[in-house]
């Protein structure tokens, strides 16, 4: 019962933390050329800067951003909150409206044929066009930064769901038929989980979208956001400050990117367990 | 009584026709192969039995009562082994009693002691991908038996593995299914395999499928493992000179 004797890992439900721990430590190792590189090109940067003698008002040096970064702690931090608040109600909404329409198409094909070339179209839209006409309709509030976030990630999330159900094999699907499974049934049994890798790889990417996105629709029309600052930094002539909110926004993106990684980790644990054989 | 009876069995898809006049019986305890090339037809005629497709023409009968209506009768075995990469062993292997109501404590607790006799004690709680594929076959195999259902069916189930994990699934096979007689139709197109396994075997022709052949096995049993007698590797001869000839005027 223990499956100790063969020593497998995942056969052991505590086996997962110290995996974790280990997985952790390997990203890190398999990391460091990553921020060696990283760090080569913020010291060249700052040699550049300082060697030149060029102005901080066009191209300010790295530890400047950082100085500013600490001068402005304040500043960013109250800023950085309705970004992240915009950001992840946006997600949410667009990723419920994802999700409740990849069923519905899973189970009437035919809304697929009906509603995707009205996606397709709404991915073709500039948003630098579409942003200012959302704020002008829906107001400086979180509404157009819902929307615009969901612009842009709704559609991706949907096509990741729809295909990653398509890819159930359909040897499991007569399986499940064989076994007097419903059409639901084989939905929840089959279907669900065999999109789940899709799902994933779809909230990866869009989550940094919506990053981006949200940023966007705050320097188009707010009260308050890191697009607020970048856009009064750029008014004031002030780069090291935009940086500095680049920084602090880039720092989000990554922090939400490694929270959909360990709920994937989590949920999608039973992949490591075949790869680790 | 036979377990299964078809009767004059019609099936096509679009205008292709596949099967063609299929008339075959089953009876109760007896393991029965259905022989056939490549693409004749034999997966579709079980997914006649699981009710993922319906004949065209013909009857299907099981303990006497017609197919529609009745209670399910087969377990199925797909020609991959099906299992859900996401699911641990035990949870794969109860799925058809999960499906049938029962819930996955109590359907746990039931499995738990069969794991030993189906040669997977200690993988319980492994995921698939970390089984050989023997075992992946034989974790198959028992979800199938586990469902309880009075015939089984089987879908080139070894068609996957190598030469030396098929002989040794088929001599547990045939040592298992000495044990238990399980009212098996097995598909497969490896005439050695048909001949060590089954009480008779039906010969089917190539596409629209039709039955050319059918044949007891003379010998006694335990087969593997031991040379046979002459009137099997007669019959093997005969078998394998049948399909590769396809006249189809033996019967
Ligand atoms: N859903 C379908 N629609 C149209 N044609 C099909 C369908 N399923 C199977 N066929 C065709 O019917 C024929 C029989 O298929 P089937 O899978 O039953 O063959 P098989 O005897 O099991 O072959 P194999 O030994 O390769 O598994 C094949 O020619 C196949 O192309
Ligand atoms: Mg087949």
């Amino acid at each position: 019962m223990t499956g100790s004797s063969s020593g497998a890992p995942a056969a052991r439900p505590f086996g997962r933390v110290p995996a974790m721990f280990r997985t952790l430590l390997t990203s890190i190792r398999q990391g460091l050329p990553a921020i060696f590189s990283v760090a080569a090109a913020l010291a060249a940067w700052e040699i550049y800067v300082r060697v030149s003698g060029i102005s901080a008002l066009v191209l300010p040096a790295p530890s400047r951003v950082v100085s500013q970064i600490a001068d402005n702690r304040e500043l960013l931090w109250a800023n950085t909150w309705p970004t992240l608040q915009a950001t992840l109600t946006g997600f949410a909404f667009s990723l419920s409206l994802a999700f409740t329409l990849s069923v519905l198409i899973d189970f009437v094909p035919k809304l697929r044929r009906a509603l995707f070339p009205v996606f397709v179209i709404s991915q073709t839209l500039p948003l630098v066009a579409i942003a200012p006409l959302v704020v002008l309709w829906f107001g400086f509030g979180l509404t157009p930064k819902i929307l615009l976030v969901a612009l842009v990630t709704f559609f991706p999330m949907l096509i990741a769901l729809v295909d990653g159900y398509e890819s159930t094999e359909p040897e499991i699907e007569a399986l499940l038929a064989s076994m007097g499974a419903s059409r639901a049934g084989i939905f929840r049994r089959a279907r669900l989980p065999s999109a789940m890798p899709y799902f994933f790889a779809g909230l990866r990417i869009s989550i940094t979208y919506a990053v981006v996105a949200a940023i966007f629709a705050e320097y188009v029309g707010a009260r308050a956001g890191l697009g607020i600052v970048i856009l009064n930094a750029k008014n004031s002539f002030r780069p090291d400050l935009m940086l500095a909110a680049v920084v602090i926004s880039s720092a989000l993106t990554l922090a939400l990117f490694g929270a959909t990684a360990l709920m994937q980790w989590i949920v999608l644990g039973w992949r490591q367990a075949g790869a680790g054989r | 009584m036979s377990a299964l009876e078809l009767s004059n069995i019609g099936l096509s898809f679009g205008g292709t026709p596949v099967l063609d006049d299929v008339s075959m019986h089953v009876a109760q305890g007896e393991f029965v192969s259905i022989l056939g090339p490549s693409g004749c037809g034999k997966s579709s005629l079980l997914r006649l039995l699981t009710g993922a497709l319906t004949p065209g023409r013909g009857e299907i009968r099981v303990g006497g009562a017609p197919l529609d209506g009745s209670p399910r009768a087969f377990a199925f075995m797909p020609q991959r082994d099906a299992l859900m990469p996401w699911r641990r062993i035990i949870d794969n292997v109860i799925l058809g009693l999960e499906i049938q109501g029962m819930g996955r404590a109590e359907a746990r607790a039931k499995v738990r002691p069969l794991f030993a006799t189906f040669g997977l004690d200690g993988f319980e709680h492994r995921y698939p991908a970390q089984l050989s594929g023997g075992m992946r076959q034989r974790a198959a195999l028992m979800r199938t038996i586990l469902q309880d259902r009075p015939v089984q069916l089987l879908d080139e189930p070894f068609g996957a593995l190598d030469a030396l994990t098929r002989a040794e699934m088929q001599r547990w096979l045939e040592h298992r299914w000495r044990d238990a007689r399980w009212t098996t139709i097995l598909v497969t197109h490896d005439v050695r395999e048909a001949v060590a396994l089954s009480d008779r075997i039906y010969v089917l022709s190539p596409r629209p499928a039709r039955i050319i052949a059918e044949f007891e096995v003379p010998d006694r049993r335990p087969r593997l493992g031991r040379t046979l007698s002459p009137e099997a590797v007669r019959l093997e001869a005969e078998l394998l000179d049948t399909l590769l000839t396809q006249t189809g005027d033996r019967s």
